[in-house]
């Protein structure tokens, strides 16, 4: 090699590895350090009959879509489409949700959505059966693939007790704004499936959290983590034999959505929609002690729509 | 020339079923229809032979058709529709593009060797061993090259372009996983593909005229078939020209005579010959029968008879020594301290197999079923089953477990090793048991929450009870266990904590209760 190829590959390799840095720490910053630019409420519940007229209402009283999307931002939904189930089996999140929500996105001007899950059933057989494939694509969003390792990649989790490391997919680290939009679950592991635990389809390697206190990492994982805005589907609950259900017997009928921006307080409402005391789920109580949210209701402001 | 419409109507037909054959092995995402693959195996003459003797159906009955046109027009099959036939001949035409002297020669018969392991091959299947069927089935061979060699091959480049196009955010192309397990199974196709070619390279269709059993019993009816090529005494000079263009080495151009019971029924001789001497058309009943001096000997069938049933005995004798299956209790006893490994009485057999039995006699790794696993749990072994069941493929749930709403292989199976089950009968059958092995867990070990196990039960046959203070450990119900392994892939230990024992018979799971539940009061928030 010539000694000017060598310096001017050096150069670009250099250069090129600069910008990078620096466009991903802009969008770290942007994304781990959601500052909505203060919703009037801490969190909106809604109680309604129809999923999608039930979010319409309810992020008008967070101020609207917009307060999260800006126009030309490129955003990342994620629902839980975990199981090959219909969606009368409250196994996945509402599809009629998913695609309002995506509705409303693209209204507030975002470039592109994506959608994608990390499944545990057969990944096509999920995003068909479970009604989202269809409902998001029709509202006009990316349905994306997440079954394979290549789409993740590794990342370091500075305040994790347990887990230091892990392998995010890409579209959660390149996109600019991240909602989560879990469905509120019965869970034989985690006792309760709500927004964090939704989390554990974001990432590849979920054995590792298994094997390594799976409290204690659901946890951990939001200090790296936390989405902007977090939608809750309690429409349809699945009470028992969670997190796949057995028949539409485990199913009932809660008719409630709620939406905020922090996480572990949102999933204290929904423990207690639920009929639980958040503080038995010990991931929620554990991501409380350390600092990542809300457990308190009380000290909330809480908007309460009934429909 | 009519020599060379028929070799042009041979040609393009070969090229449709190979790429027929190629679609049907290679299809990455599992979308070909069912029906579709089914017409495609129709015409396989050992696994319509498998599938008729078990079901007698005239659904199953193409292999009596593929003997009919052999009586008709010779070994059609061979050139027509065998795909590891049409594989080795498309090999043989790109050898030819590059290397521009190639000649073929007559080839001894070595009829003893034919119809020995022809003889041996019917005899062990007699014995209840397809053994050398799953070996030698150039359909079976044709489909576990493909789906171990080429479909990782053709996966990977997919995966590839699909990386590409998305990093242009473009995801239209999906990404495929490519789960193998088990190198032996791999190593053994490779070799036998490798020899295969080496023999074609060097003889032309060898393998086809002097080893397959399958051509070997074509070509007793082959031997009297209606058209056949003629070499006309009158015309024929012995130059052997003709010969040079034999693939399968059948024309004895020095006696002037072809054998017909190898003669694959390609057409390339026709047109060869400066005299007209070699021709296609009716037999001629006033020819002497041209083989007649290459008849079996009658005591080298004995020899091999008695041979084949020497070894016969001995694989039946010994055919549990291979398997990795019910050596349990010896590795049971006195480990309770250490990690408990694995053991399984028997294998995991698909949803539709019904029996060990069953499957181990119908079934000739043809892989058709693995490489139409949507979850890729069907995967290949080399003696799971034993020497009886060599290369028949298992469920592997290290690497996947069943789908619990997927009924694909039995759909798709040409041998009836798997049957077609509807979707609800598939829900309800048990293909083993789940078995936990508490020393193992996680939850007992670190005292930790986990449940990976009972999060993927589709039954909740896994389900979760309590434990020291508010952790909770797995038990299971086998009564609503169907065996789909969703637990034991799950399951995040080494050695796993629980996993699934096969059952020898599958049998029909109880179906898990479900009362109503009460939503309660749902009018009001409850904060």
């Amino acid at each position: 090699m010539k000694r000017r190829d060598f310096f001017r590959q050096g150069l670009g390799a250099t250069v090129a590895a600069g910008a990078s840095l620096m466009l991903g720490n802009v969008k770290h910053a942007f994304s781990l350090n959601p500052a909505p630019p203060g919703p009037e409420f801490d969190m909106v519940a809604i109680k309604g009959d129809d999923p999608a007229a039930m979010f319409d209402e309810g992020i008008k009283a967070m101020g609207g879509i917009s307060t999260y999307v800006s126009p030309g931002q490129t955003v990342v939904v994620k629902p839980n489409i975990g199981w090959d189930t219909s969606p009368e089996r409250a196994a996945n999140t509402n599809p009629q949700l998913i695609k309002r929500i995506v509705e409303h996105c693209f209204e507030a001007g975002a470039k592109q959505v994506y959608v994608f899950d990390n499944t545990c059933d057969e990944w096509t057989k999920c995003y068909d059966n479970s009604g989202i494939k269809k409902a998001a694509s029709d509202a006009g969003a990316k349905i994306i693939p997440g079954n394979t390792e290549s789409y993740y990649r590794s990342v370091r989790i500075p305040n994790g007790k347990k887990l230091k490391e892990a392998k995010v997919h890409e579209q959660i680290l390149d996109s600019d704004v991240f909602i989560n939009v879990p469905v509120l679950k019965n869970h034989g592991s985690a006792k309760l499936t709500i927004a964090m635990k939704n989390l554990m389809g974001i990432v590849w390697d979920r054995r590792y959290w298994h094997r390594n206190d799976l409290h204690q990492c659901i946890a951990d994982f939001i200090t790296y983590k936390k989405p902007l805005l977090n939608i809750v589907d309690a429409y349809r609950v699945m009470k028992r034999n969670g997190p796949r259900g057995v028949s539409v017997e485990d199913v009932v009928q809660l008719n409630t959505q709620l939406i905020s921006s922090d996480i572990v307080a949102i999933d204290a409402a929904a423990a207690k929609v639920f009929g639980l005391d958040p503080m038995d789920v010990g991931h929620i109580r554990i991501a409380h002690e350390m600092g990542s949210g809300n457990i308190d209701l009380d000290e909330l402001n809480i908007k309460r729509i009934k429909l | 020339m009519r020599g060379r419409i028929l070799k042009t109507v041979r040609v393009v037909a070969a090229l449709i079923f190979l790429i027929l054959y190629f679609l049907i092995f290679l299809d990455i995402t599992s979308s070909l229809q069912a029906a579709f693959i089914g017409y495609a195996t129709y015409i396989q003459f050992i696994p319509s032979m498998f599938e008729f003797i078990e079901s007698l159906a005239l659904a199953s009955a193409g292999f009596l058709f593929i003997i009919l046109f052999t009586v008709l027009l010779g070994r059609l099959y061979c050139s027509f529709l065998c795909p590891l036939g049409i594989f080795q001949d498309v090999f043989l035409f790109l050898k030819r593009k590059f290397k521009k002297k190639t000649r073929y020669a007559y080839l001894k018969p070595y009829h003893a060797v034919r119809y020995g392991i022809l003889f041996v091959t019917v005899l062990l299947w007699m014995a209840g061993s397809a053994f050398l069927i799953i070996i030698l089935d150039p359909y079976s061979i044709f489909g576990r090259v493909n789906v171990m060699l080429f479909k990782p091959a053709v996966a990977f480049v997919n995966n590839l372009i699909s990386r590409i196009l998305v990093s242009f955010d473009n995801y239209t192309l999906i990404p495929v996983d490519i789960k193998i397990s088990g190198m032996f199974p791999l190593l053994v196709t490779a070799a036998f593909l490798s020899l295969i070619l080496w023999m074609s390279l060097r003889f032309g269709r060898m393998y086809c005229t002097h080893i397959c059993p399958l051509g070997t019993f074509l070509g007793i009816f082959s031997r009297f078939s209606v058209f056949r090529i003629h070499i006309n005494r009158q015309y024929c000079n012995s130059c052997g020209k003709c010969a040079l263009e034999c693939k399968a080495g059948c024309i004895d151009s020095r006696n002037r005579k072809v054998d017909l019971s190898r003669c694959i029924a390609c057409y390339n001789c026709l047109d060869t010959c400066p005299e007209n001497g070699i021709t296609y058309g009716l037999k001629r009943p006033s020819q002497p029968l041209d083989t007649h001096r290459s008849r079996p000997d009658l005591n080298k069938r004995k020899f091999l008879a008695e041979a084949g049933l020497l070894i016969a005995s001995a694989l039946s004798l010994h055919h549990s020594a291979f398997s990795q299956y019910g050596q349990r209790e010896q590795r049971r006893r006195g480990r309770r301290k250490e990690p408990i490994p694995v053991s399984r009485d028997h294998p995991v057999i698909p949803p539709g197999a019904e029996s060990l039995d069953n499957y181990n006699s119908q079934c000739t790794a043809c892989y058709l079923c693995v490489s139409a696993c949507p979850t890729n749990v069907i995967q290949p072994a080399l003696f799971a089953f034993g020497w009886k069941g060599v290369l028949q493929p298992h469920m592997d749930f290290n690497l996947s477990f069943c789908n619990f709403d997927c009924t694909r292989c039995g759909e798709i199976c040409p041998t009836g090793a798997i049957k077609p089950l509807d979707v609800e009968t598939k829900k309800r059958t048990q293909l083993g048991k789940a078995e936990f092995i508490k020393q193992n867990c996680i939850v007992y070990l670190d005292d930790t929450d986990c449940g990976a196990c009972s999060e993927h039960c589709p039954t909740k046959a896994v389900d979760m009870e309590p434990f020291r203070g508010t952790l909770m450990i797995p038990y299971v119900r086998p009564e609503i266990c169907i065996g789909c392994g969703a637990c034991e892939y799950a399951c995040p230990t080494d050695p796993k904590s629980i996993f699934v024992n096969g059952n020898p018979e599958h049998v029909p799971a109880e179906k898990p209760k479900a009362e109503q539940l009460d939503a309660g009061d749902t009018e009001d928030f409850p904060f």
